[in-house]
């Protein structure tokens, strides 16, 4: 009986310690709350240094994935959880402007960057980087078979390539959703479902996420799985040379980078609606567009920079292609349409 | 009808049963009576099949049980706290042997109903088990291991979690149930009072065997060996030697005694026991040669039909039940009647202390 | 004394209505958990709800969404009532085993059959495409033995691996809760069965069975309640043409931005959680059955005869292969190396190696967002002893008043579970919305994440507890109460004892809850405080094999750190055995 007491003690004990060292936050000179979704990452020295000199004490918030981030900041944009938001992406940004969540600035840093990237003409959201997602594929497969590389998205559909792709989920995945833009933009809202249908027939195998198709169902990942072809990012080669097991002289993996075959994602950044930090604020958006931060960028977060200053790394220049001609659409066709193609493609492809 | 043939078994590494045989007989009520912790109960849950022994047999009219899964073998248990099932009623409980053989339930009804009105129960058949209290428990028990008409009837314990006063009126009552059934019956206990009451045979259990086997009148007048005694609560146990085998005389610390029954003579100076029984003193005249010894009375305590003197002697504490008291203090000479000695040998089998 | 009279004594308190000062302290027992439950479940759940239900009555339900609706539904009961039928199949006779027999490495096994239950899905999708994958080792011994072209199993994206899923992740709740059940039921009520002429089935079916009933159903309840609202499993194994409500709740709330028919499929689950709970009380109140508990370990012995050595023989093979070895080969993984060689497809250079381990320890990159293994160990450690900590200190009192007779518990009882029905992506939501200014503020107040925890865990212990205490005889607390014990120390000392290994079930549960829950986390998670499962998902969201490697290294660590939890949670109760 009493090792009952003991142990009652030492539960409450082990609490009232638990409790007691729960680390505390320590009090920073002006807070700037960052909200963001889980892949967002920067090299820790960078961001330190962006804080020296403004003193300033960056939170970042991270907020699971990108549409749950969204939501997030749409559901408080009474009372803003934190200052900025970045990562909102060209599949969301309509809806992000359509809710009025941010404030237009208009960063003298925008002149470094394409026009092409800047999508919202207010500058409420201002680009910062973007990635293409494309097909990878396992290039010792191809050459062991002797097989040829598919040329368009059309060749997909050819029974030498049956059974060898696979795709995300366009309703779960944000790459998936990127390869249903880009057989849209390739085949047209009138043709893109048959293009589907004969993908189906070829055998196309549909995951809901991007680590289990990356993982488990490709065959150049440390999976082991069975498709030699997956929907990835262009960025996805040189990721596997920095990350190998063992140094690696060649990327085991490349992308499909023809017409159209490829959907650019741009990411953006935007100052939250009632901000008490309107000035800081814009400090740190111009820091993200400017140059030291932007060559940071593709080794932290495997994108590429929109800012034309900014150098890539040796791995990217090597490994990494840039599709001339990715496949893009209108924003706001997508706000309109998005759950719409959607709901179609899961009756085509998924019932 | 059951044969029991040399046991064995052990228990957490140490040898629990070594080598026990019995028989019992058709109609006949066996107390098997031992310390905590003999190993009555693992016995019953060898003869009903729900432990297997090491080596040794369980016969039943000559054939081996061996083999005869539990369910099989026709056998009633009652346990110690009786086991009832708590998610059944008392009829239901009483019922449920009889739903395993398959009855048309009418006659399960039927057979419930005169069980339950055997035992006075037949008011509380739809009462949940859970409800009553532990002599309408015992009875439900009791019930339920006679509904089925089991060929042998184990009982293990079955007074233990009552009180006294209970003890008794049930105990009489087990009696008068197992007699008017017929069923052969084996009856574990460790209370004597209470196997002297049930018993038309004893058998006590020590060290993991048979230590007498018979009727309870045979085994309190000739216990077979010293720890029988003490566990019967004969307590006057003198140390001595033989010193003549006809008549058979023997010598101890506090004086001589003559003649001596035993069951099987012993040796010229044999070192034996010498067991004066409770009922056997007598007042001393002077001269006399054997039987007799000198003592104070240490304590008197009335008993009812008389009184118990507890008696110093020689170092020795001797209890007597007499008619009549003698002052504490007194000191003086006493005699026994020789009908009150018994002479146990101290073979292997008696090694006790 | 006549004990045959036929009169019956009053041994229990005449049923009917309790006196008054029964329902203050049944209030009095309720008044932490409940406002437990309205602070940081009804509010925020509430807040949310009322947010889609504007949407919806603006824009109403379109006949595609109702479609999707019934479909989900379906599935979801579809799917639940397979794989709980499966999970008790193969459960059942591990609680048996473990309940009846004593057998080598018994404490072991039942420590790994618990870790399934913390794993995230990622790794549990890594472990089992180890396994059983295309290239998982199943599949390359079978081709290399039979010589077969192309791989035999193929158990990926299909219905089988939901179902192997939620087996694999819940038989450690039919283990656990129907075996200490099993362990405190007095083995002679089946010897007397079986003297009385039942067959061991028999016995089983007609004694067995039914006493056991209770813990069978609140367990099977559990099972079904977390296969019902089941998400990375269905989402990561079962492939893209299943989705259960849960699943569907995530892709409009967060891919399609629907919130309102997100908030109406959250609460069509809510409701049907509601309706089986009470179903589930309704059923569990005429059940119970006063027993007389039992001391542990009384009524385990090693198994004997053949036939029972098989039997304990085949249930931990079955237990093992099921629950055991998908762990060992995502360990094995771990160390292993299986670079190509060059330019040959399909050839393994193998090896074992430790680097996987030694990269955790580098931020080779530089990143702020670097999680040190230590460090994010420590923060799930702290964040699961204060789940622990939370769920006892508010499952105690709720199930102590769920086991007095009050009129208030058929009203109260079935809301105790609605947390385990409540979509996770709903509640996350709703914790934002609610808990955004301070002192509650999501992102500053480092308790929120072992409270959103306990909201799981919660539901778990007073299950876990209440047939446990339902099964103290009265008579137990009206002697201590006569001998001179005040109410509490009734409690401290009749019902506490008895309920140290429930309770111990319960922390277990608490523990492993926390330490593998992700789905709050990531909404709640603040970049300081990383826990292992966060940190899991930063690597495994990146391409590469030493990011995979460092995934499965991490994994691993969480393994260790749980099953290192478990067993100290066992130790701390052991001097307890002794005592009793």
């Amino acid at each position: 009986m009493k090792a009952t007491g003991r142990f009652v003690l030492l539960v409450i004990m082990v609490a009232l310690v638990l409790v007691a060292c729960t680390p505390q936050t320590p009090a920073a000179p002006i807070e700037l709350r960052v909200l963001t979704h889980d892949s967002f990452a920067a090299s820790e020295e960078v961001i330190r240094a962006f804080e020296q000199e403004n003193n300033v004490k960056l939170t970042f918030l991270p907020s699971g994935d990108t549409g749950s981030a969204l939501n997030q900041a749409i559901l408080t944009k009474n009372a803003p959880l934190a200052d900025v938001f970045y990562g909102v992406d060209n599949t969301f940004l309509s809806r992000a402007l359509k809710e009025e969540i941010f404030e237009p600035y208009n960063s003298p840093l925008l002149a470094q960057i394409e026009d092409a990237f800047k999508l919202d003409p207010q500058n409420r959201a201002l680009p910062v980087d973007y990635g293409d997602v494309c097909i990878n594929y396992d290039k010792a497969y191809f050459a062991e078979k002797n097989l040829p590389l598919p040329q368009s998205l059309a060749d997909l559909t050819k029974p030498e390539y049956k059974g060898l792709l696979v795709v995300e989920n366009p309703a779960t995945s944000s790459p998936g959703l990127a390869f249903l833009m880009a057989t849209i933009a390739a085949f047209g809202e009138d043709g893109y479902l048959d293009f589907w249908r004969q993908l189906k027939a070829n055998g196309v195998v549909v995951v809901n996420d991007w680590e289990t198709a990356y993982y488990t169902n490709f065959s150049a990942s440390s999976g082991r799985g069975p498709q030699p072809m997956v929907v990835s990012y262009g960025s996805s080669p040189p990721a596997e040379v920095i990350f190998a097991e063992q140094p690696l002289e060649e990327a085991p993996t490349a992308s499909l980078v023809g017409e159209n075959m490829c959907f650019r994602q741009i990411e953006f950044v935007g100052i939250l609606k009632g901000t008490q930090q309107r000035a800081l604020a814009e400090k740190f958006v111009d820091f993200m567009l400017d140059v030291r931060f932007q060559e940071d960028l593709p080794l932290q977060m495997f994108v590429f920079p929109v800012n034309r200053n900014a150098q890539l790394p040796e791995e990217f220049v090597r490994y990494a292609q840039i599709p001339a001609k990715p496949a893009t659409l209108d924003p706001a066709l997508i706000a309109e349409k998005r759950e719409a193609w959607i709901e179609a493609w899961t009756q085509v492809v998924l019932r | 009808m059951l044969t029991v043939e040399n046991i064995h078994k052990h228990y957490e590494g140490k040898p629990l049963l070594r080598g026990v045989s019995f028989e019992v007989g058709a109609g006949e009520t066996v107390c098997l009576l031992g310390a905590s912790g003999s190993g009555k109960s693992t016995l019953l849950r060898i003869i009903a099949g729900l432990e297997e022994a090491e080596s040794g047999r369980v016969l039943w009219e000559g054939h081996d049980l061996r083999g005869v899964p539990v369910h099989e073998r026709r056998f009633g248990l009652m346990f110690q706290d009786y086991a009832l099932f708590p998610h059944r009623s008392v009829a239901q409980n009483v019922a449920f042997g009889l739903r395993m053989q398959n009855l048309p339930p009418a006659q399960i009804e039927q057979r419930v109903q005169e069980v339950l009105r055997r035992v006075n129960l037949n008011q509380f058949a739809d009462r949940r088990v859970t409800d009553l209290s532990g002599g309408e428990q015992q009875r439900v028990a009791l019930a339920r291991a006679l509904a089925p008409r089991p060929r042998l009837l184990m009982l293990d314990e079955p007074l233990g979690a009552l009180d006294r006063a209970l003890r008794e009126e049930l105990g009489q009552f087990l009696r008068e149930v197992l007699h008017e059934s017929g069923v052969p019956a084996i009856y574990v206990t460790h209370d004597q009072e209470e196997a002297f009451m049930i018993a038309d045979r004893l058998i006590l259990l020590h060290e993991g065997r048979v230590a007498q086997d018979g009727s309870p009148s045979r085994v309190v007048q000739q216990p077979a060996s010293v720890w029988v005694a003490r566990f019967l609560g004969l307590t006057n146990l003198l140390p001595g030697r033989v010193v003549n085998r006809q008549p058979l005389t023997v010598q101890t610390e506090i004086g001589v005694f003559c003649p001596v029954d035993c069951a099987e003579p012993p040796a010229l100076n044999e070192a034996v026991t010498l067991l004066i029984r409770p009922g056997g003193l007598t007042g001393a005249s002077a001269d006399e040669q054997f039987n007799t010894f000198t003592a104070e009375v240490r304590d008197v305590i009335f008993r009812g039909e008389g009184y118990r003197l507890t008696l110093a002697s020689g170092g020795h504490n001797l209890s007597f039940h007499v008619p009549q008291a003698l002052p504490a203090g007194w000191q003086g000479r006493l005699a026994v009647q020789p009908e009150a000695l018994w002479c146990l040998r101290q073979g292997e089998h008696n090694g006790d202390d | 004394m006549n004990f045959f009279s036929t009169a019956p004594a009053a041994r229990r308190s005449p049923e009917g209505q309790p006196p008054a000062s029964a329902i203050w302290q049944a209030l009095a027992l309720w008044l932490a958990p409940l406002a437990f439950l309205i602070i940081f479940f009804f509010v925020p759940l509430g807040s949310i709800l009322s947010v889609s239900a504007r949407g919806l009555i603006t824009d109403g339900l379109s006949p595609a969404a109702a479609e999707r609706l019934g479909r989900a539904l379906g599935f979801t009961f579809y799917q639940a009532a397979l794989s709980t039928l499966l999970t008790v199949l193969v459960g059942l006779p591990g609680a048996y085993v473990f309940a009846r027999f004593d057998f080598p490495a018994k404490r072991l096994l039942r420590l790994l059959s618990t870790l399934p239950f913390i794993l995230p899905t990622v790794v549990v999708a890594a472990a089992f495409n180890a396994l059983i994958g295309p290239r998982g080792w199943f599949n390359l011994l079978a081709m290399e033995w039979l010589n077969l072209p192309a791989p035999p199993f193929n158990l990926l994206n299909s219905l089988a691996a939901i179902l192997l899923a939620h087996v694999f992740y819940n038989t450690t709740i039919i283990l656990r809760v129907v075996g200490s059940a099993w362990e405190q039921l007095d083995p002679r009520l089946e010897a007397a069965a079986r003297v009385l002429g039942a067959s061991p089935w028999r016995a089983f079916r007609e004694v067995t069975l039914p006493l056991l009933r209770p813990s069978l159903l609140a367990a099977a309840l559990l099972v079904f309640l977390f296969d019902f609202t089941s998400f990375g499993v269905i989402l990561l194994l079962g492939g893209a043409r299943y989705a259960t409500l849960e699943v569907e709740i995530y892709i409009q709330a967060l891919h399609l931005l629907n919130l309102p028919l997100a908030g109406l499929l959250s609460l069509v689950q809510l409701l049907c959680t509601l309706l089986l709970t009470v179903v589930y009380t309704r059923v569990a109140s005429r059940l119970n059955i006063p027993l007389t508990p039992r001391l542990h370990g009384e009524g385990a012995a090693a198994p004997v005869s053949l036939r029972q050595k098989l039997l304990v023989g085949g249930v931990v093979l079955v237990l093992f292969t099921l629950l055991v070895l998908p762990l060992t080969a995502l360990a094995a993984r771990s160390v292993a190396r299986l670079e190509p060689a060059r330019g040959q497809r399909g050839g393994f250079e193998s090896g074992l190696t430790l680097d996987y381990y030694r990269e955790l320890f580098v931020n080779r990159r530089g990143s702020l967002f670097y999680v040190p293994p230590i460090e994010a160990a420590r923060n799930s450690l702290l964040y699961a002893g204060l789940t622990v900590g939370i769920s006892l200190a508010l499952g105690l009192p709720a199930a102590a008043a769920l086991s007095r007779r009050s009129p208030l518990n058929r009203l109260l009882d079935p809301l105790l579970m609605l947390p385990l029905g409540a979509s996770a992506v709903t509640l996350g939501l709703g914790f934002i919305l609610t808990f955004n200014r301070p002192p509650l503020e999501a992102r500053s107040f480092p308790l929120l994440i072992p409270i959103a925890h306990s909201l799981v865990a919660f539901p778990f212990v007073v299950r876990t507890l209440t047939p446990v205490l339902n099964s103290i005889p009265l008579n137990l607390r009206q002697a201590a109460a006569v001998l001179g014990a005040s109410p509490l120390r009734v409690w401290l000392e009749v019902d506490l004892p008895i309920l140290a290994r429930a309770a111990l079930v319960a922390a277990i549960f608490s523990f492993t809850i926390s330490l593998g829950e992700f789905g709050a986390t990531s909404f709640l998670a603040r970049p300081e405080y990383p826990t292992l499962p966060v940190a899991i998902f930063r690597f495994i969201s990146q391409p590469g094999g030493l990011n995979y490697g460092q995934a499965l290294a991490m994994s691993t660590l969480l393994l260790l750190v749980c099953g290192l939890g478990i067993a100290l949670l066992e130790r701390v109760r052991l001097p307890e055995e002794r005592s009793l």
